[in-house]
This record gives structure tokens, C-alpha cells and sequence, in this order.
């Protein structure tokens, strides 16, 4: 469904990403991974056409959607497609509620509020609060029920586990199985590598801006020179 | 100085205040949600202040001057988007207070030469005409009580629709993270033309209103600018509920200054010095209380913005 062929692109003058691609097929989870600083953000944001909100822009290469070109598209047209982000740093919005957190963006779809309430009863408990007096952990949630509700086909995950107390984080990774059994594709990007080995159908590493390995988890567990050379710090 | 007289200052200086508000909420709304610095906004004013004017002679009803006077500052307020402001959102601050500024010089022009440069006269509408006895021996005028009224009522309507509505959520939103807004599917450049257009009206609003207390003159909203830029930093730029509060303190510090000051002076001066530096110093006193307000929360009453 995305299909991501040799993209480049950077901010000013500064070239961030080189030559990376990367294929995602309904119902799968693929996984970006490689050490800080190697473009798996920027990545992100290119493909959902929010470089030019940052001063960034896409310099080559071509993002396909099912099957049609994407680049070029501002972000909002991107999301409606069906690409749900979560972004680094959850960013949900401080001064918003969380009840309005979830609904501002909302679109209709399979995807309602109680049944986002549902896969995150902590939302329910807080739903008058606003979203910059939620901990880590239940931001974190509310990034991920956001994005549900705009009812994506597509769910993209920013380092959603990052600074996460271990029983918050075993609780995402839950949430992820859940959604993953029940077809929705997935694009993580997370340096959990056991949770993501376990999760993940297919993993891309980027090193410099450049994707360098692709294959299955099964395949990287075999390959312990790989991830000694391009994951290990 | 009586209490009498302290009164209807206070008064006056709420009244002063929620014209403030109007003006300033479209531009801490705009500066929030686009991250930009529309120093055009005050045009807006006066464009209602002389459209309120025009109609009011065409007509000669202050009602239907007013009715008609606010599709047309909307109408502006968009076409202004439309021709110039949207080429700058991606630019720089700079390249945005040097159009915006352009835009000022231009409009000010423009209306001298549509207008002329002699200040224009509304009458006070028939309706509201005469004073309220607020006590024995004390009135104060019914067109200010109406402004005053129309203002709150206004703010009220306006914190309704921000606070309370979806659309509202938005632009809150929007005020503390707009790329994200648009990385969730919302296109960030239709709802701030909505919050613009809104905008523009209010400030227009805000000029038909104040046309029959004040004179309409080319320039007038350049200093209604600049106290409706000290109301946003002192609200917290993005902030509705901010510039509410920061509007009255503003037009209170502004219009008690204006009268007090003078008297306060004659205290430790001659007449006529202290009327000098009381006047000077009353011209000072809405900045002084702006840089005490941001020495003690620098990112004024209400941040909005994330981290």
C-alpha cells in the first residue's frame, strides 16, 4: 500500500536523507530502525508531506500510496488518504482536553470514540483533563488514539515507546498487537529491538539517510553482524 | 479627584477595553494559529470605523450602517488575505511587518484619497442617546454602556465558539501546533482564512462601534495596533481568554492613567509641570505594566504554545 522508492531530501542546506526505500503491504508491520540521527524521522515526515512545515523539502525519489504518486501533497491531503501519525514527542495538543484531543481531528469510520475509550480505559478515567497534565504514559495514548480516530489504513509510530515506565510500555506494545491482529498496517519506528522483532513482519535499517538492510526479523536474528554494525552503539 | 469621577473613568476604561478585545482577538488568533505578525490588523478598524461612517451618511440609520458594514469588513478582511497575506505565511517575520506594514502606508493612503483627511462625525444612534444615572447626580452616556454591553456579549459568543465547539478545538489546536493539526488531516490554511475573516469583521465591528465616540481619521488604527499587540503579549499570543483579560487591564491602566496621573503629579508639582509629566507618564504606564507582566510570566497569562 506505501511504497517508498529512493527518497531524498533535507532541510536548507543540509541533505538528510540520501536514498532510502521502503515497502509496506496491507496488514503488515514494518519497522525503521537504526541508530539517532540517521533519518528515520525525517523519513517520516517526507512521506507525509510535512517537510515544507519545517523549512524541509523532498529533493528525489517517489512516495506511492496505493499506487498513485503522494509527494508534492500537503500533509493534510496526505493524512486524509489514510496515514495516521504519532509523532515523536506525542505532541498532543496542551491546551485541549483530552476528550477534545480525540475528537478535533476526528473522521468517521470504523474507528469511534468509545471504542478508542475501550483499547484505553486510563482516556475515559481523564477525559476533562487537559492534554499537558496527562503523564507520559497516557499522552502516549492519547497520540495513539488520535490518530486512530482519524481512521487511518495506515498506522505511523514515532518512537511511541521512548521514556516509557515498563508496564506503560508492555501496554503499547499490547495495544500495537491487538491493532496488528486486527489488520491494521503499521510503520514503527522504535529501538525496542526484542518487542520490535517480535512484532514486525519486515525491517528496514537507515544508516547516513540511506536504507542498508531490509529483511525479516528472522533474517536480522541471523545476521548478527548486521545489527552489531549498524544498530549497536 | 472624586469617586464619583473615578467611577466613570473605570467605566470608560472597560469600555475601552472590550474595543480592544475585538481588535485583539483576531490578531492573537491569527499570530497564533499562522505564526503571523499582521501589523494590517488595525486597518481593519479603521476600514469599519469609515464603512460604519459611509453607510451611517448613506442611510441615515446607525443600524443598517452597522448591518451592512460588517459582510463588507469581512469581505475586506478576506480579499487582504487573499491578495497579500497568504503569499507570506512561509516567509519570515520580517518579510511579514515590512508587507504588512506596506499594506498600512497603502490602505491609510487609500483612504484619504476615497475620504479625505478631515475627521468624519457619527451621531450617536437616536436609541442610544442620553445618559444612564448610575446615582444621584452621576450619568454616564448610554452609547458607552451599549459598547461595553456589545463587547461582553461579543467575548461571550466568541469564548462559546472557541471553548465550546469543535471548530473551536481547532483552532486552539492550531494556536499551540499547527503542522501537527495538518499531519492529522485538517487543512490549516482554510481554517485560518475562517479565523481571518472572523477576525477582520471583529476589528471592523469594533470600528462602527467606536466611529460615534471617537473621530475616524486616516491612522486611527495604527494606535489601537499597538495596544492590541501589548493585550496579545500580555494575554499570551494565541489565547482568547488572555486577551480578554489583558484588553480590560489595558484599557483600565490606560484610561485611569490618562486621568489620574496629571492629579497624582499635582501632588509633588505646579499645575502646569504636572500636567506635562502626568500625561507623559500615563503614556508609559500600559508598557511599564507589560515588561512587569513579562518579567513575571514571560510568556504571558495564558501560553498556549507547547514547551
Amino acid at each position: 500500500m506505501l511504497r517508498v522508492d529512493s527518497l531524498a531530501a533535507g532541510y536548507g542546506h543540509s541533505q538528510v536523507l540520501f536514498d532510502v526505500s521502503l515497502g509496506i503491504n496491507a496488514g503488515q508491520v514494518v519497522t525503521l530502525m537504526g541508530r539517532n540521527g540517521m533519518g528515520k524521522t525525517t523519513t517520516v515526515r517526507a512521506l507525509m508531506g510535512m517537510l515544507p512545515a519545517l523549512g524541509g523539502r523532498v529533493l528525489a525519489g517517489r512516495v506511492g500510496w496505493q499506487g498513485a504518486s503522494i509527494i508534492g501533497q500537503p500533509a493534510h491531503a496526505i493524512a486524509r488518504q489514510g496515514l495516521g501519525l504519532v509523532p515523536e514527542g506525542r505532541q498532543v495538543f496542551p491546551t485541549l482536553t483530552v476528550l477534545e484531543n480525540l475528537t478535533a481531528t476526528a473522521r468517521p469510520g470504523p474507528w469511534t470514540l468509545p471504542r478508542v475509550l475501550a483499547l484505553f480505559p486510563r482516556l475515559g478515567e481523564r477525559a476533562g483533563n487537559l492534554g499537558a497534565r496527562l503523564s507520559g504514559g497516557e499522552q502516549q495514548m492519547l497520540a495513539i488514539g488520535r490518530a486512530l480516530l482519524t481512521n487511518p489504513s495506515l498506522l505511523i509510530l514515532d518512537e511511541a515507546t521512548e521514556g516509557l515506565a515498563p508496564l506503560i510500555r508492555a501496554e503499547i506494545w499490547a495495544v500495537l498487537a491487538q491493532l496488528k491482529a486486527e489488520g491494521l498496517a503499521i510503520l514503527l519506528i522504535d529501538k525496542n529491538l526484542g518487542a520490535v522483532m517480535r512484532l514486525s513482519d519486515h525491517l528496514v535499517i537507515i544508516e547516513k539517510g540511506r536504507s542498508v538492510w531490509s529483511g525479516a526479523p528472522e533474517a536480522l536474528a541471523a545476521a548478527p553482524e548486521v545489527s552489531q554494525t549498524y544498530l549497536h552503539v | 479627584m472624586s469617586t464619583q469621577l473615578l467611577l466613570i473613568q473605570a467605566l470608560n476604561g472597560l469600555q475601552f477595553g472590550v474595543l480592544l478585545f475585538l481588535v485583539a482577538a483576531g490578531l492573537t488568533l491569527v499570530f497564533g494559529v499562522m505564526d503571523f505578525i499582521n501589523l494590517a490588523h488595525g486597518v481593519q478598524y479603521m476600514l469599519g470605523a469609515y464603512l460604519g461612517a459611509s453607510f451611517a451618511a448613506a442611510t441615515g440609520s446607525f443600524w443598517l450602517a452597522l448591518l451592512l458594514a460588517l459582510p463588507v469588513a469581512l469581505l475586506a478582511g478576506l480579499a487582504l488575505e487573499w491578495l497579500v497575506f497568504r503569499h507570506l505565511y512561509a516567509r519570515d517575520h520580517l518579510a511579514q511587518v515590512l508587507a504588512t506594514f506596506g499594506v498600512i502606508l497603502s490602505l491609510n493612503q487609500l483612504v484619504r484619497m476615497v475620504w479625505g483627511s478631515a475627521p468624519l462625525q457619527v451621531p450617536v444612534p437616536a436609541l442610544l442617546e442620553g445618559g444612564i444615572q448610575l446615582m444621584p447626580g452621576l450619568t454616564w452616556p448610554t452609547y458607552r454602556a451599549a459598547i461595553l454591553l456589545a463587547g461582553l456579549a461579543t467575548a461571550g459568543l466568541l469564548w462559546l465558539v472557541v471553548e465550546r465547539t469543535r471548530l473551536g478545538a481547532l483552532v486552539r489546536a492550531g494556536a499551540s501546533n499547527a503542522p501537527m493539526v495538518a499531519a492529522l488531516g485538517v487543512d490549516i490554511h482554510r481554517l485560518f482564512m475562517l479565523v481571518f475573516g472572523c477576525g477582520a469583521m471583529l476589528a471592523g465591528f469594533a470600528g462602527v462601534m467606536a466611529a460615534p465616540i471617537l473621530s475616524v481619521e486616516p491612522g486611527m488604527g495604527d494606535t489601537v495596533l499597538i495596544l492590541a499587540f501589548v493585550v496579545i503579549v500580555i494575554g499570551g499570543i494565541g489565547s482568547v481568554r488572555g486577551a480578554f483579560i489583558a484588553a480590560l487591564l489595558v484599557g483600565l491602566i490606560e484610561t485611569l492613567g490618562r486621568s489620574l496621573m496629571p492629579d497624582l503629579m499635582r501632588l509633588f508639582l505646579a499645575p502646569s509641570p504636572a500636567r506635562q509629566t502626568g500625561a507623559a507618564l500615563a503614556s508609559m504606564l500600559v508598557y511599564v505594566a507589560m515588561a512587569g507582566i513579562l518579567a513575571w510570566r514571560p510568556r504571558g497569562l495564558f501560553p498556549v504554545r507547547a514547551g
